[in-house]
């Protein structure tokens, strides 16, 4: 809405459907020790479309894992509306799957067993099917060989390259990720978005993508939301109207340039506020 | 001087190719020749030099024999009970207690310990007996088991039964507190039932836990087939070693010893063998 007032270049325009709604979400943890509610998540508004990319952008700690656990339906919410295809969320579903922050793999299952783990758990597919698409999947994530591998036989990347297969695995309309690229070094992270990029034009699903890396969240994404430092609001909502395919030639664009500039003063004047407030609160 | 130099080239090809495809002498975590079989080889030879002292010991009788047979007046000692033929039933009488009593302990502490962790309210019921049995020594639970129980085989059934449920109990609900919860959360993402859970993740994961309990319990149900079959039985190990060693058979009570070392010997390596093969997908350290 600040940057690009054209819809060049997305995937999705007007016609097509909202597939996630969040009106007013509000979550509160219990925290024990101060005897007291804190507040986490503060009023967001957000509609995704049906095959669209969304990231998430914010600083440490703002609450993007807590949003994100709400929309997989694992976080209740305390207060506002969140529903997917007008059905308010109550509860995991087998319409999303979630790409964790930490690899999360089961360590006494090998890799084509934690892939269709969530599949299972959903009891989605037939046992032949399943694994067929299991071997797909492993190929497609670049894992091809490691099918038998236990997960602490692999490195960083290649756990979530498990990772990211396992949600695909369960075909869901909407991918859910946290973060899952945020422990990479910066040239294996690079690869690992060409890849989430070419499986996501694949297999065609809505996209929730969380980040604190600015580079991340404008290549990837037809959207970016920031949020604000704690407690977690909206504070700004980008357009990328950089065309697709997306590659090498994407990120030594201008565009991609301009776009990056005001996403990180937005985020600097965030990230000032939180440390004012902080000091503020170390002085009182 | 091109010779020189022509050497030289030689031998940074050399190293370059050497670094390319090099097969290493010895790969870390590679057992070399004798590594395999150190373990086995120290262990034997430490065990076979003890026993060769102890018979000397025994045999210049610095001690009377009757303080301190040696390992041939043992033998001696088996041979000759075992043609007495009482030897195999009290065998039979104590191996019948401790396999059902132990049996039983890991049939129904398990499933005890997995529920008490996993359902907060039935842990807060419950926990205060199992704290209470855990801190009081079992075998002070005897003379009530024989009364209630008779000489037979229940009154050891009981006690070996109560003394390793509670090892098992306690060791499968500390399992299942330190599962990891993002695992938990994970599966509970996939719209994981509670049974799935159970199975996929709960169990898996507290295994170490599980197995590491039962060897505790092992151990307490030895403890309770012998104390319980000396305070008061018709057969058995127990009571064939408090019957020998009030008449100074000192050579049979180390018969009895040696039979139920035995014993716990084998089950704990029957339970290494299942832990080895729960952990295959462990990292070797
Ligand atoms: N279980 C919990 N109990 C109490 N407070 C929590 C809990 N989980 C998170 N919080 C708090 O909620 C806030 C948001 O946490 P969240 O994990 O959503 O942050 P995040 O944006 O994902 O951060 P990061 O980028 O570091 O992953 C944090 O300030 C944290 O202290
Ligand atoms: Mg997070």
């Amino acid at each position: 809405m600040d940057v690009g007032s054209s819809t060049e270049g997305l995937r999705n325009n007007a016609v097509s459907r909202v597939n996630l709604r969040a009106r007013g979400v509000t979550i509160h943890y219990w925290v024990e020790r101060a005897n007291a509610a804190f507040l986490a998540v503060d009023g967001i508004d957000v509609d995704i479309q049906e095959g669209e990319f969304v990231a998430i952008l914010g600083p440490s700690g703002c609450g993007k894992t807590t949003f994100i656990n709400a929309v997989s339906g694992t976080q209740a919410i305390s207060g506002g509306s969140l529903t997917l295809d007008g059905k308010s969320i109550e509860g995991p579903g087998p319409d999303r799957a979630m790409v964790f922050q930490q690899a999360s793999l089961l360590p006494w299952r090998s890799v084509r067993d934690n892939v269709l783990f969530g599949a299972q758990m959903q009891r989605r597919l037939g046992r032949e099917e399943s694994a067929r698409r299991a071997d797909h999947l492993i190929k497609l994530v670049g894992l091809g060989g490691f099918e038998k591998a236990y997960p602490s036989e692999l490195s960083g990347g290649m756990q979530q390259r498990v990772n990211l297969a396992r949600a695909l695995a369960t075909n869901p309309r909407m991918l859910l990720l946290d973060e899952p690229f945020a422990a990479l070094d910066a040239q294996t992270r690079e690869l690992m978005q060409d890849e989430l990029l070419r499986v996501w034009e694949e297999e065609k699903t809505t996209a929730l993508f969380i980040t604190h890396d600015i580079k991340e969240a404008v290549f990837l994404a037809d959207r970016v939301i920031v949020f604000s430092a704690r407690p977690g609001r909206i504070k700004r909502e980008v357009q990328v109207d950089l065309p697709r395919p997306r590659g090498r030639e994407t990120r030594r664009s201008d565009r991609f340039r301009e776009i990056e500039d005001l996403l990180h003063d937005s985020i600097q004047e965030e990230v000032l506020a939180a440390a004012k407030r902080e000091l503020a609160r170390g002085a009182a | 001087m091109t010779d020189r130099a022509a050497q030289r080239e030689a031998a940074t090809r050399d190293a370059v190719e050497t670094r390319v495809s090099a097969t290493p002498d010895r790969i870390p975590g590679q057992p070399g020749p004798i590594a395999r079989y150190e373990r086995a080889i120290i262990g034997t030879v430490s065990v076979v030099s003890f026993l060769i002292f102890w018979e000397v010991i025994a045999q210049i009788r610095l001690m009377p024999e009757l303080f301190l047979p040696g390992p041939s007046d043992i033998w001696r000692a088996y041979l000759v009970l075992l043609k007495t033929n009482t030897l195999g039933r009290d065998i039979w009488v104590s191996g019948q207690e401790l396999l059902v009593g132990y049996g039983l302990a890991i049939v129904v502490g398990l499933p005890f310990g997995l529920l008490m962790a996993w359902y907060k309210r039935l842990g807060f019921a419950l926990d205060p007996f199992v704290n209470f049995f855990f801190a009081t020594p079992r075998t002070a639970m005897f003379p009530l088991f024989l009364i209630w129980f008779g000489l037979g085989l229940g009154s050891k059934v009981a006690i070996v039964f109560l003394g390793a449920f509670f090892p098992i109990v306690i060791n499968t609900i500390a399992g299942v507190r330190n599962l990891d919860p993002a695992l938990i959360r994970m599966a509970r993402s996939f719209s994981a039932r509670d049974w799935d859970l159970f199975r996929d993740i709960v169990l898996p994961g507290s295994v170490p836990f599980i197995l590491s309990g039962c060897r505790l319990g092992l151990g307490h149900a030895l403890i309770s087939v012998v104390v319980g079959e000396m305070i008061g039985a018709e057969a058995g190990i127990g009571l064939m070693m408090a019957n020998a060693g009030s008449v100074f058979q000192t050579a049979r009570v180390f018969v009895g010893i040696t039979i139920v070392a035995g014993a716990g010997v084998i089950l704990t390596l029957i339970l290494q063998k299942i832990e080895a093969r729960f952990q295959s997908w462990k990292p070797q350290p």
